[in-house]
């Protein structure tokens, strides 16, 4: 087990140009499950592979255990990488996969035996021993990934969109698994993500990354409600954060909070609209209507409502009711720097 | 336009038909047709005379050196070519200052023209001008009056013409290794350097094993080509000294063309043939056998 440090980490791919990872401080906690999270292009893949020894940083330090490891190899490094490929090896059977980073380390025939049926008992895969990569499917693929990865216990785990490449349905199964998985041999992981529900589900904390800068880190309660600046506040949540410029601040609040009638007079100090429905889309456990306000200060400004399919209002498209938002629920953003900024009152 | 569909297929096809059956086939059969008679250049008959042609030839001792020199030129400039292009595959496919160039140069003596490319080699070896001989006696490693006579010694021409035809089929090998080498993801080597594996694992035991099937194409087509050669003996010793580098394609050259005796050189050529299906059997075979990913 360790602590994985990075400081002032920076990679540029093309000298001039703007760099992948800018200046990435970072502090993982022992055995915890951080995640790297943020859309594509924003470094998250560049900050594991510098992590992992694959990519060498441009300038800064990685840490591992407190030590420097910058100079050295992956192999050095002692750590584990779940790729997103799984990059398993094709002409190994799984047995052979498995084994192979035991065998690189000199582990004798008898411990290579005991190590790969411990990490694949935990997997429940050790009926595809002798089964080549490609006879099988995508969930077992994974696992014997997985089973590779932590067959000489590695002191940190570092995971690259494990889950992307399973369909929808396992991908959830596969997520909670993953999740009991880690906590169980409380491995030191990270792991990156594009997927908001995998990194709030996951993760002990997630570090929002946008343009190779780490906009937020923090647990998901605390990324989600108290976002550090609207591209955190808007790349969270689906759909995303309503954003309201009004003088002199930035406001916002997410869709859930922005209330019906009815709902809206139970909840103390609140600021009310009144919302325009244009259109909404049932999905079953909730309806978002879409909208804009109508007259006062933020006149056909556009916003998103959600709310509980339960609630039997008659929000019909086209009508125009008084919503409202609870004081609380209301973030404020600087103008300029698009960062967090004390409470204010709104104009409604 | 179903009815022109159905005359335009065989149409389009028949250019490749009649290319193989007039360039290859007719020629094959001749051959056959010529071992077992009693043809020579400017003979009118033709007389059927059984397996004859094929007695002689096996008792013929130049036959049997040339059978076995086929088989150490073969086998010899295929491991060489095996070795030397499976490192420059590597070797090229790292991204370095000068790469397209170099790659460019390695494949040059593939474009070039093999006889071009023979007769220089004809004067770097040569007995009196070799350039080889001028370096070593520079370097006091010879004597000025005692050089090595490179196409002169038994020894040493066989050693040369090898030479010389693995660096006329080097650059095709890498070419074909090189593609294969890029199939693999690049995440597989990655992996294999996460997982603890060093230089040499991951060559011997992930690469080289991937690269399997490719490496069998190469092989094949390697092995064809060096069997049915004979242009680098032609033009570097023309089978010299004393028949000791003759192989199978040349002798059956001298004495059917040269030696106008189209019925023999036609029965050497003929023992070709076996050993060619079962090269190309067993290459093809253990092709399909490997793993493809």
């Amino acid at each position: 087990m360790a602590v994985v440090e990075t400081r002032k980490l920076t990679k540029v791919f093309k000298r001039g140009h703007l760099g992948a990872v800018n200046n990435v401080d970072l502090e993982s906690r022992e055995g915890e499950f951080l995640v790297l999270l943020g859309p594509s292009g924003s470094g998250k893949t560049t900050l594991l592979r510098m992590i992992a020894g694959l990519e060498e940083p441009t300038s800064g330090d990685i840490l591992i255990g407190g030590k420097v490891v910058n100079d050295l190899t992956p192999r050095e490094r002692r750590i584990a990488m779940v790729f997103q490929s799984y990059a398993l090896y094709p002409h190994l059977s799984v047995y052979n996969n498995i084994v192979f980073p035991l065998k690189a380390q000199g582990v004798d025939k008898e411990g290579q035996r005991k190590q790969a049926e411990w990490a694949t008992s935990l997997l429940g895969i050790q009926h595809l021993f002798e089964r080549k990569p490609r006879e099988l499917s995508g969930g077992e693929r994974q696992r014997v990934a997985l089973a590779r990865a932590i067959v000489r216990e590695p002191s940190v785990f570092l995971l690259d969109e494990p889950l992307s490449n399973l369909d929808a349905k396992l991908r959830a199964s596969a997520r909670e698994e993953l999740e009991q998985f880690q906590k169980r041999l409380g491995t030191t992981t990270i792991y990156v993500t594009h997927d908001q529900v995998e990194a709030m589900a996951m993760g002990d904390r997630v570090v929002v990354m946008s343009q190779g800068v780490v906009r937020q880190i923090g647990t998901p309660t605390e990324v989600y409600d108290e976002p550090a600046d609207t591209f955190v506040a808007t790349f969270l949540g689906s759909p995303p954060m309503n954003i309201i410029p009004a003088e002199g601040v930035i406001a916002g609040f997410r869709p859930e909070h922005f209330l019906p009638p009815g709902v809206a007079e139970r909840m103390g100090a609140h600021v009310s609209y009144d919302f325009h429905i244009t259109h909404s889309e049932y999905l079953g456990a909730e309806r978002i209507l879409y909208g804009a306000i109508q007259g006062g200060p933020f006149d056909q400004h556009r916003v998103i409502s959600r709310i509980p399919a339960t609630h039997d209002a008659d929000l019909a498209d086209g009508s125009v009711h008084t919503f409202a938002v609870a004081d609380r629920d209301l973030k404020f953003f600087d103008p300029q720097t698009e960062k967090r900024t004390t409470v204010r009152r709104l104009p409604s | 336009m179903i009815r022109r569909q159905r005359w335009l297929g065989p149409v389009m096809f028949m250019p490749a038909i009649l290319y193989i059956a007039a360039l290859v086939g007719l020629p094959f059969v001749m051959a056959f047709f010529y071992s077992v008679g009693d043809v020579k250049v400017g003979s009118v008959g033709y007389h059927f005379v059984g397996l004859r042609n094929f007695i002689s030839v096996l008792h013929n001792p130049t036959f049997q050196i040339a059978v076995r020199n086929s088989f150490i030129f073969t086998i010899t400039s295929q491991i060489l070519v095996l070795v030397g292009s499976t490192t420059l595959a590597l070797a090229l496919k790292e991204a370095f200052p000068g790469r397209r160039f170099l790659r460019f140069i390695i494949l040059l003596p593939w474009v070039a023209p093999v006889s071009i490319g023979s007769i220089g080699w004809k004067w770097i070896l040569d007995s009196l001008y070799s350039v080889i001989s001028w370096v070593l006696v520079r370097m006091h490693l010879v004597k000025a009056f005692d050089t090595p006579v490179w196409l002169g010694e038994p020894k040493l021409a066989m050693m040369s013409v090898i030479l010389v035809h693995t660096w006329h089929m080097l650059p095709f090998a890498t070419v074909i290794l090189l593609a294969g080498l890029t199939a693999i993801p690049k995440d597989i080597p990655e992996a294999a350097s996460v997982d603890g594996a060093g230089f040499f694992r991951t060559l011997f035991q992930i690469t080289i094993p991937m690269m399997l099937p490719i490496i069998n194409v190469a092989v094949l087509f390697g092995m064809i080509f060096t069997f049915t050669d004979m242009t680098v003996i032609y033009i570097l010793t023309r089978g010299g000294p004393y028949d000791t580098t003759q192989v199978i394609p040349s002798l059956a050259f001298f004495t059917g063309i040269l030696g106008s005796d189209l019925a023999e050189g036609a029965a050497i050529s003929i023992f070709l043939v076996p050993l060619l299906v079962v090269v190309a059997y067993m290459v093809l075979r253990s092709a399909h056998r490997a793993e493809v990913t």
